[in-house]
């Protein structure tokens, strides 16, 4: 029988098991929504095409599961960039169905045209332009393939509106033929054996885990081996979850925030075991000083990554999986040989642990972060948004599991926290979801929280209200001579308690450190979306820090002196 | 150094704005990138000149293979390999000077395929070095016009 390319479209999803479509529909894609309307796929209408693509993308990194989206032509394809661009950056699987102008139409700038595919070009995976009804179904069969295989990332799918309408036939099809892209099974033993003997060798080794042992779900084998062979780990921001933070064995996050225990562990380590990680420039800082005295293993499914940035002593092209598991049994159980520097690393852990001060009557941010930690016993989903807001919840929240973090580690987007909340809790619904928040990031994509009213999902949002753009304001404090060149909000951002209000969800305003932990209570109390508005020191900096282009031993701030 | 990639890419459209999109992206200096169809309809075969060191040259490839519609990139610098480049100059070739003018030609074995009033053009292919030369030997006399076609190569043998 055949189908409109519309009807192709949904049996496609469905055959992919995909429950929940994030959109905003438009002139193009009216074929396709009236599909949505007959069939039986969840759609969360958002309030901007950047929120739909956030919100997918925050689906897919709590679940595991492929994020879909849907945008109309022109307009609706541009708002969706920057979430693509974010999704790329953090190589999260997604499907971006984009609408465009009929065949007839393409390249002669008619009403609400956009070469989609060319401005994604160097922010996806792959894409496709759909030329003909028959090949739409190999196309979304290939798009899930190549999104969701080796390292993950968002593949667009442009539409032309009569592609919708003409018929073909409809076959699922079984595999994919891909001859230019092959996903790596086997791993080279040989560079397994050298690695398990740098290891072996090691006295004082450390694991640099980053976001790709979350995406290969390795935590369980991260942590044997680390228990193993008794090797302290630090993982980057995309990496948080990937090891319990609690552990004796945790180092924090590592680089340009990270604690200074892991930093030290970096500079002084004989053998750095980089897994999942892509030693970006907030990680390593200054790259000649990088792990200096260490003998390189890095693991990673994608070669391009390998030697990318730093000199590696043992390449391993592969899944993280696979290659975790031939290392643990080939390496030695630790016998005593690298506690001197486990007594090391915990000297370093007593004497420079992260702190801040309470001083005064104002509330302290990392206090908000610390006490949202309690409140959920560390089991909540946690997205952030971009700038101070972020580093302290990178910080101060201890986090144990995988896939509880979600924040734009790679592209640093500001409006990424309220829709990916949004799409967390659809992916999660029984999981608590708190979104840390800042009151500048909170205002580029504050219209979601119409959507999380709308569906009622029970998310929180804690703005930490300092009335700046607190990072670059930080910035500016240390290294422009304390010039605040245009980031100050005080006084004309909105009453936040009214604006949710405003959108029939709950705010309250928190302005004492006592009321922190009550207010954190209530609102977990409350079933539907709330926003707190933590008023905060204004002026808190987030320490330590290794200034831009520094050494990591080479921290501003954060000592207990 | 100067390398020599042979890179078999799926014959579809975008699929040179993806390779091009991924040399200006990431700052590789390019020399030149040739395109053509191959004796199999589905696949065409870019050659591309690339200098660089040997890790960028590395990234290069590895970049590339990423591209789902490149089938195979291989390094094909230090391999016997036959370069060719073809060459249209057109030159002022004043009744005086003509004879010279072919001399040069013959030398070098060039073709002669336009005889203007006041201009030749001519055709040279073969590998870089001769081409630069013919270039130096014809610019006394006037280059009006010259295109090239950048590297196409091709290994030696079986392979
Ligand atoms: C879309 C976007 N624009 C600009 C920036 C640059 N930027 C990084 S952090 C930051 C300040 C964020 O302010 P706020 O959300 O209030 O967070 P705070 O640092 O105060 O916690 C800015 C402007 C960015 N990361 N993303
Ligand atoms: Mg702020």
């Amino acid at each position: 029988m055949e189908l409109t390319g519309a009807q192709i479209l949904i049996r496609c999803l469905q055959e992919e098991g995909v429950d929940t479509i994030f959109g905003y529909p438009g002139g193009r894609v009216l074929n396709i929504y009236d599909e949505i309307f007959k069939s039986n796929i969840g759609h969360i209408l958002t309030r901007h095409e950047q929120g739909a693509v956030h919100a997918a993308d925050a689906y897919a990194r709590v679940t595991g599961r492929p994020g879909v989206c849907i945008t109309t032509s022109g307009p609706g394809a541009t708002n969706a960039v920057t979430g693509i661009a974010t999704a790329h950056m953090d190589s999260v699987p997604l499907i971006v169905f984009t609408g465009q102008v009929g065949l007839t139409s393409l390249g002669r700038d008619s009403f609400q045209e956009a070469d989609i595919t060319g401005i994604t070009l160097p922010i996806t995976k792959h894409s496709y332009l759909v030329k003909d009804t028959k090949d739409l179904a190999r196309i979304i069969k290939e798009a899930f393939y190549i999104a969701t295989t080796g390292r993950p990332g968002p593949v667009v799918i442009d539409v032309p509106s009569d592609i919708t309408v003409n018929k073909a036939r409809f076959d699922y099809p079984k595999t994919v033929n891909l001859r230019g892209y092959r996903v790596l099974k086997k791993v080279n033993l040989l560079q397994i054996n050298q690695a398990a003997n740098v290891i072996n060798e090691s006295y004082r080794p450390v694991l640099y885990v980053g976001g790709g042992a979350i995406i290969s779900g390795i935590t369980d084998e991260i942590l044997a081996l680390a228990e193993k062979v008794k090797i302290p780990v630090t993982t980057t921001l995309m990496g948080l979850g990937a090891f319990p933070e609690t552990h004796r064995l945790s180092l924090g996050m590592l680089g340009m925030h990270g604690t200074h225990y892991a930093n030290y562990a970096i500079c002084e380590c004989d053998c750095l075991i980089a897994v999942g990680a892509r030693f970006d420039d907030r990680v390593t800082g200054k790259i000649e000083t990088f792990a200096p005295k260490a003998r390189v293993v890095h693991i990673d499914i994608d070669a391009a990554e390998i030697g990318k940035n730093v000199r590696v002593d043992v390449p391993i092209v592969g899944d993280a999986r696979t290659v975790l598991i031939e290392l643990l049994a080939r390496v030695n159980a630790d016998t005593g040989e690298r506690a001197e520097w486990l007594d090391r690393v915990e000297q370093w852990k007593q004497e420079y642990p992260l702190h801040y001060t309470q001083d005064g009557e104002n509330v302290k941010p990392q206090h908000v972060i610390e006490q949202i930690y309690e409140v959920t016993r560390g089991e909540a989903i946690i997205t952030t948004e971009v700038g101070q807001n972020q580093m302290w919840a990178a910080q101060y929240y201890k986090f144990s599991q995988p896939r509880t973090m979600v924040t734009s580690g790679g592209l640093g987007t500001m409006g990424f926290g309220l829709p990916a909340a949004i799409g967390a809790q659809i992916g999660q619904p029984d999981k608590i979801v708190f979104g840390i928040s800042g009151d500048g990031s909170f205002q580029m994509n504050s219209q979601e929280m119409a959507t999380a009213v709308a569906y009622n999902l029970p998310v929180k949002v804690a703005i930490l209200n300092n009335g700046y753009l607190g990072m670059v304001r930080q910035w500016q404090q240390l290294f422009y001579g304390g010039r605040y060149s245009q980031t100050d909000l005080l006084g004309v951002s909105p009453d936040f308690v009214k604006l949710a209000e405003a959108y029939g969800a709950v705010g309250i305003r928190v302005e004492r450190p006592e009321e922190v932990r009550p207010a954190l209570e209530k609102a977990l109390s409350i079933p539907g979306p709330v926003l707190l508005d933590f008023v905060v020191d204004r002026e808190e900096n987030v320490f330590p820090m290794v200034p831009p282009g520094g050494s990591l031993d080479d921290m501003l701030g954060g000592c207990m002196d | 150094m100067r390398h020599v990639l042979a890179v078999t890419v799926h014959n579809y459209p975008g699929v040179l704005n993806r390779v091009a999109g991924l040399f200006s992206r990431r700052g590789y200096n390019i020399e030149s990138l040739n395109v053509g169809t191959t004796d199999n309809p589905q696949f065409s075969r870019m050659t591309i000149v690339v200098d660089g060191e040997p890790e960028v040259i590395e990234q290069v490839c590895k970049q590339l293979h990423k591209l789902v519609d490149v089938i195979k990139v291989s390094d094909i610098t230090h391999e016997p390999a036959v370069n060719r480049d073809l060459v249209l100059f057109k030159v002022t070739a004043e009744p005086a000077v003509r004879g010279e003018i072919m001399q040069i030609c013959e030398v070098f074995r060039l073709r002669i395929v336009d005889f203007g009033r006041r201009s030749l053009i001519i055709e040279a292919t073969g590998e870089k070095n001769k081409l630069d030369a013919i270039e130096d030997a014809l610019r006394p006399f006037g280059i009006l016009e010259m295109v090239r076609t950048g590297q196409v190569s091709m290994v030696r043998g079986r392979k």
